[in-house]
């Protein structure tokens, strides 16, 4: 039960090492920077040190409570990340899978909206271009 | 109190946190005192709909009772996973 900010590279077959001892599911998501114009090099990834880090913690801790789980794990990148590449990455174990899946897809629902990073679009070019959050991931919330 | 901006607020007032005095009772009407310290100010805080706020590292609502906090942050809507 962790979460972790940091600027490297994760390895995910490294974080699932021993992750959910006793569990009958594990769920991992892994987000990757994505271009959707073809003229992206990088996204750069600005946070709120100290709060991101208690923030994260405590959707993890309430995740755990809402639907039991054994285990669960958030790793999330700042700085620059080229396209292609991971940002983050939450993994949830529970005795069924239906849990598992429900905790993680509930976590990433709260980083979406709740989690304090930004995210800023930097082109080929150098232009760069802060990514508007979406009224959806807003909506998404609703849901639990 | 410190005050923390980030994202395009922190480029639209110039600099990412900034020492003030203030008896504001809640975090709006401590940004009403912010937005007229300069013109950056006035254009970070020009859509209250966008503004996030976290009072001492807690997410917070505009409205609620601001105490004597430490850290105040202010922040467009997040963008992470």
């Amino acid at each position: 039960m962790s979460a972790r900010v940091q600027t490297a590279p994760f390895d995910l077959a490294a974080e699932l090492a021993g992750f959910g001892a006793g569990a009958g599911a594990v769920v991992t998501f892994t987000g990757l920077v994505r271009d959707d114009t073809g003229r992206m090099a990088a996204l750069e990834i600005e946070h709120y040190p100290g709060m991101t880090e208690r923030a994260l913690a405590e959707y993890g801790q309430a995740a755990a409570a809402r639907f039991a789980l054994i285990d669960w794990r958030i790793v999330h990148r700042h700085g620059r990340i080229g396209t292609g590449q991971p940002i983050m990455m939450v993994a949830t174990a529970a005795r069924h899978r239906r849990a598992a899946f429900e905790g993680a897809d509930y976590l990433m629902d709260w980083l979406k909206s709740r989690a304090p990073f930004w995210k800023r679009e930097i082109a080929h070019d150098g232009a760069a271009r802060w990514v508007a959050a979406k009224t959806g991931d807003e909506d998404a919330l609703a849901r639990w | 109190m410190e005050i923390l901006y980030f994202a395009a607020l922190r480029e639209r007032v110039g600099h990412p946190r900034e020492t003030v005095t203030s008896d504001a009772r809640t975090p709006r009407d401590l940004v009403a005192e912010l937005a007229a310290r300069s013109d950056g100010h006035a254009a970070a805080f020009a859509d209250m709909a966008a503004l996030r706020c976290a009072v001492d590292q807690q997410l917070t609502d505009l409205d609620a009772p601001l105490g004597q906090p430490r850290e105040v942050a202010f922040f467009p809507p997040m963008t992470g996973g």
